[in-house]
Order: structure tokens, then sequence, then C-alpha cells
């Protein structure tokens, strides 16, 4: 039904399989559409976000997807700007990831403020001192970047390449699309960097606050390092994932193995600093602010073992695996190391956000508790069903990985 | 023209030990800046509260138990205003002609970032509808609201605003009758007017005359959270140490508050 459009020379499933499996994540979206309804209707009541959750589970999920998309643009970085050839095999997958996930992101927070139709307010009345007008300037900027990289993918898709036209702009942009690549990568530092230069800024909340280095926080370096060393793996997940659901090779083991690399040196790199930081701000910030680390763990089920998860167990052991030839060559390894290295992005930005939150600082303030509604958890995963739906459709009818083909000669023939 | 930068600085003097917790004072504050109630009241997280009352206890079991108030509006930071900075649609500002800290409702976006910032959880967020699209509107609630406060609409912060319109209302009669400046009575917040027992003194804490600054200066006198360095203008007075412990965090090797106290 849909021959026309797959890739020339690529096996596709038939269109019914497809649709079928499409269902799940059409149903995802039904869910969060309904729940944006709801909660554009009848106001953010319809979560269960409170004045002492000022933000919550979307914005966990905004800064996770966020980071863990920062594998475009540093995936970008090394292969324009460093020459990393061998990565080309990869930048479109990495490409597609980044939009959905900039795209999602930008969707949910226009769910989450209170005034959607205000939200071009930042741009007209915007506060230069606000670490949020950086990051909203700076992804919405970046946004329409992943689209300019989107755009030549989308161009070669075999009916829209019949258009000469089409051919040409195409062929065209992908010959400046270094100079993309280095907007992105200027654009993703800062924003990176303003997402948790949010959190170090909150000089009156001791869990969060951090030292200033020149005009940023320490929490700004420690995201930007976090998301690049994350972004890769999560990249590595999602094409090994297509690869297990499509039954086909598509990406050189080698590329793999040196996005594995990279990772694992970024992430060493950074758990150094974030020990240091860690350190520091136990006995810096936190007792100038009259208070020992364990203060912060008296009331409620967070606790130091949260600190402890994502430095050792998502941060040493993916570090060890994704460093050692060896280890990182097998495939279950791999992986373990992977999930593991993308939990732990997940839980610092859970720590910096909702334990944050709970933790009172006032002395006779109470800790409250937290749960997500069903509308909370439907707009959230409603991204994830929109992620999987355009990374489904791009793989179907775009030559997403380029060396597909070639791979899997021997299957076609 | 020369700048009369900090001129004026608005404050306010709690004494906890006149404070019997009767919550006139959170009633004043609501009814004065048509803070909206909802029918049913009982998500104390989402209820919004410009003027909080906090009940402490020293911990003790009977009979040294002792119970004491903290009311809490906002602390109108002075230094690096934790939630002015933040804001990235410059909705919320700070006056360095008062010191007053203001909200401007109809440019929030609803981000709360300004909430997440704020160590007091004096900023609430309106989850609901309040009084501007209350469907249908209550026989007779005009009668009620205050034609000098602009209701809020969902979605937006709103916080203490020092009731700022009474510093209007009094600049506006003395610029009538050929006066620059104010007499310490004119300008007075509901709650310090409606307390009961005067535990509530507010005034200009640049100006010596004025009751408020010589009491901030009292040995007594002390903020909430003061080693964050946010300069609250917002001064508590207790001769109880406890009282005085209950406001900020300690060390376990750190010193009793300092200043002459009673035990």
């Amino acid at each position: 039904m849909d021959a026309a459009l797959i890739p020339d020379g690529l096996k596709r499933t038939s269109p019914g399989k497809f649709f079928l499996w499409t269902l799940p994540w059409l149903g995802l979206l039904a869910w969060g559409g309904i729940s944006a309804v709801l909660c554009l209707l009848l106001g953010l009541n319809q979560t269960n976000m409170s004045n002492i959750f000022a933000f919550a589970l979307w914005i966990v999920f905004d800064l996770v997807v966020i980071a863990l998309g920062a594998g475009a643009f540093f995936t970008g970085f090394l292969t324009y700007i460093i020459g990393k050839k061998e990565l080309k095999d990869i930048i479109n997958a990495t490409v597609v990831i980044g939009f959905i996930c900039y795209s999602g992101a930008v969707a949910m927070l226009g769910i989450d403020i209170g005034q959607p139709v205000r939200g071009w307010f930042i741009f007209w009345h915007a506060n230069v001192h606000s670490m949020l007008t950086e990051v909203s300037f700076c992804i919405t900027a970046y946004l329409a970047v992943l689209g300019i990289e989107y755009l030549p993918i989308l161009l070669e898709n075999r009916k829209l390449r019949e258009v000469r036209e089409f051919r040409i702009f195409g062929h065209n942009l992908h010959h400046i699309m270094a100079v993309f690549a280095a907007t992105g990568v200027f654009l993703s530092f800062f924003h990176q960097g303003s997402l948790g230069g949010m959190f170090g800024v909150m000089y009156a909340r001791p869990f969060a606050a951090r030292w200033d280095f020149y005009i940023w926080p320490t929490t700004f370096f420690l995201f930007v390092f976090s998301a690049i060393a994350a972004g890769p793996c999560f990249t590595i997940l999602c094409t090994k994932l297509t690869e297990a659901i499509s039954r086909k090779k598509l990406v050189p083991d080698g590329t793999i193995q040196l996005l594995a690399k990279i990772s694992g040196w970024l992430l060493a790199g950074y758990l150094v600093l974030k020990i240091i930081d860690t350190l520091g701000w136990v006995h810096g910030v936190v007792p100038g602010a009259g208070l020992t680390f364990m203060d912060f763990f008296r009331e409620g089920p967070y606790g130091a073992w949260l600190l402890g998860l994502e430095i050792i167990i998502c941060g040493i052991i993916p570090v060890i695996i994704l460093i050692t030839p060896q280890a990182r060559q097998n495939h279950g390894l791999l992986i373990l190391a992977c999930l593991l290295n993308c939990t732990g992005i997940v839980l610092n930005r859970f720590n910096f956000i909702v334990v944050n939150l709970a933790i009172p600082v006032m002395p006779f303030a109470r800790f409250w508790s937290y749960l997500p509604t069903w509308q909370e958890w439907g707009i959230a995963l409603a991204v994830v069903g929109y992620g999987m739906l355009l990374f489904s459709a791009s793989h179907r009818y775009l030559p997403l990985f380029p060396r597909e083909k070639e791979l899997n000669a021997a299957v076609s023939r | 023209m020369k700048q009369e930068e900090g001129k004026h600085k608005y404050g306010m003097v709690i004494d906890l030990d006149k404070c019997i917790g009767c919550g006139t004072c959170m009633v004043a504050c609501a009814s004065e800046n048509n803070v909206s109630v909802r029918t049913d009241e009982s998500d104390k997280e989402r209820s919004i509260a410009w003027m909080q009352l906090f009940k402490i206890t020293n911990g003790k079991p009977f009979p040294q138990t002792e119970v004491s108030y903290f009311p809490r509006p906002c602390m109108h930071c002075h230094n690096n205003t934790p939630c002015v900075s933040v804001c990235p649609a410059s909705a919320t500002h700070m006056d360095y002609h008062t010191g007053i800290v203001s909200q401007i409702y109809t440019r929030c976006i609803g981000c709360r970032y300004c909430q997440a910032a704020c160590p007091y959880h004096a900023r609430y967020f309106n989850w609901y509808d309040g009084y501007a699209f209350i469907q249908p509107f209550p026989k007779g609630l005009e009668r009620q609201l205050s034609p000098e406060i602009s209701v809020r609409m969902r979605g937006v912060v709103e916080k203490c605003s020092f009731c700022h319109h009474r510093l209007m209302r009094a600049r506006t009669r003395a610029y009538a009758e050929g006066r620059r400046e104010l007499e310490e009575h004119e300008y007075i917040t509901a709650c310090a007017e409606a307390c009961p027992t005067q535990a509530i003194t507010f005034g200009d804490l640049n100006n010596p005359k004025h009751k408020v600054a010589r009491l901030s200066k009292s040995v007594y006198a002390f903020r909430l959270l003061e080693k964050l360095g946010t300069e609250p203008k917002v001064y508590y007075l207790s001769t109880r140490n406890w009282v005085r412990r209950m406001a900020d965090n300690y060390r376990p090797d750190q010193l009793e508050p300092v200043g002459a106290v009673k035990t």
C-alpha cells in the first residue's frame, strides 16, 4: 500500500503490521490528548501539583527528555566539528531523536504553564537575569535548528526526492549542515547549562543551591556534562531497540562502540566533577545554611540512598563498563550500561526537582507528599507515544540509517 | 532628577509573644485583598493564604509544653530577592523606593519558578478559577470584593503585597493635601490593623521615628531563615529561646541564637 514511499532496496514490515505497532502509541497520544484538553479547559487543578510541588512530573520529564536528546547536538558536534566521520552512520537517527525530545518538551511546557496563551511574554517581557528566560530562548531557537536539520532527512524520502527542487534543496542543506550543527552546539550548550543553573541559583533552597563560577552556578556545567554523557547512550538504546524490533542490523558495531566509549569517558569526567561538587556542597553550602546533609532527609521516603544510587550504581558502574573495551563489546553489558547511565540522569533531575521541593526549608514547615494524577502521566507518556510514532515513521519511510542496505545485504539477497 | 532610591523600606515586626494565634490577620488579609475562597478549602496544599499562620511547639511533654505561632506574610526579601531574579517574564518586581515586592498578575505566565525558589512558601498559585470567573457568580459577592484590588485569574501566582493599594491610597490623599511624605499611621497593612493584640507593627524601617524601625533593632528581634541572606523585611520578636531557634536551621555544633535571651 505504501510501498512507493519506502526507501529503495530496504525491506519494511507490511502496512497492516505497522498499523498494529502504532496502536499502543496512538493510545498513549489519545490519553495525552484527553489530559491536555482537561488541563487546558479546567486548569492545572487536574494535576496533583501544589503550592509545595510547583514543579513536578512534567518538569522532571522535560528535563530528562531534553538531557537525553542531547545526543543530537553532541553527535553533530563530534561528526561535523571534530570530524568523527564514522558517526555519520547514526547522525540522522540522533537528529530525529533530538527533534522528538525537544518538540515533546516544548509541547509539555505549553500545558505546564498556568497561562499558556501568555507563553510569548517570556520573549516580550524577558527578564535577562532569569535562567528560565535563557532556557526558553535557546530551546525555541534550537528546536528551529533541529527542524532545519530534520528537513534534509525528510527530503530524502523516495517520493519527495522525485521533485527536482526538493532534491536540490535537500542536497544544498546537507552541504551547510555543519553551520547548523555548530549553531545547535552553541544553543544546546547554553540551555542544557541554564536548565542546571535554574536549580543552582535557588540560593534560598539549600538542597539545590550551589556556588557561582563567574556568573554560573556549578550545576550549569554539571548539567551540560551529564547531558552529553547520557545523550549518546540514549541514542545507542534507541538504535538497539530499533534493531531488535526490526530484526536488522542498522549501525556498524564500530560506530556504536565509538559512541559508547565517548559516553563512558564523558560520564567518568562528569562523575569526578559531580563528586567534587557534592562534597563541596555538603561541606560548604549545607552547613552555611545551618544544616547537615542528613537534615534534608528527616521526613519522607527520600534519603541519601538516592544520591548513592545516582552516583555509584547509575554512575560508576556504567563508567566501568563503557570505558572497558571487553565489557562494552558484550551486548548485554553495553545495554545495561546505557540503561544505568540514562537512569542516572533521570535520578539526577528528579533529585533537583521533586526531592528539592519536597524538603521544607523552614524548620516548622511540614513535609508534603506528591503522586502524579492520570492526567499528568497522560501528558508525560504522550511524549513517549509521539516519539515512538515519529521515530517509527521516520525509520519506515526515510533512510535514517545510511548503512542499513549494506549491513543487511546478505539477508536481502 | 535625583533618584530617591531606597528612601523608604517598608517592613513589619511581629511580636510572637503577643500573638495568640487567633487568625484574624489571615482573615483580614484575605478579605482586604480579594483572596478567593473555595467552597471546600480542605486541600491545604492549594489554598491561598497571603498571611499564613504556622503553629509551633517546644516539643516537650505536658506540663512543659509551650505553643507559639508564626504569622508568615511575604518576607519582601531585600537582598537578591529569590523570586524576582528567577521570573522569566519580569512579572514580579522589587520597588527600591518602597522595598515592596509586587506581583503583576496580568503578566504572570504561571510557570511557578518563583514558588519553587521561595523558601518561605509565601507564593500561591491559582489552581482554580478565582472570583474573576466563578460561575454562577454568587449573589452579593460583588459587595464583598474590594474595588481597589484586581481579582486574580486562574493560572497565575499571587502573594502578599504589603497592602500596596493602601500605600497608593495614602499617597493620593497626602498629595491632595500638598504633602510628599506620609505620616506613620497613614499606611499600615490590613493584618497590622486587625490584630487584636497589636502584635503586628508596620512602618518604614528606614525612618528612625517609626516604631517598626526601633523594634527591628531590639535584641529580641530576628528574621526567618536569616542564614540564607535574603534579608527579609519582616522581623519577629520573642524573648523565648526555643521560639527564636525555630526561625532558622542550626547545626548541632552551632551556638544558641545570639542576643539577650530569657529562658
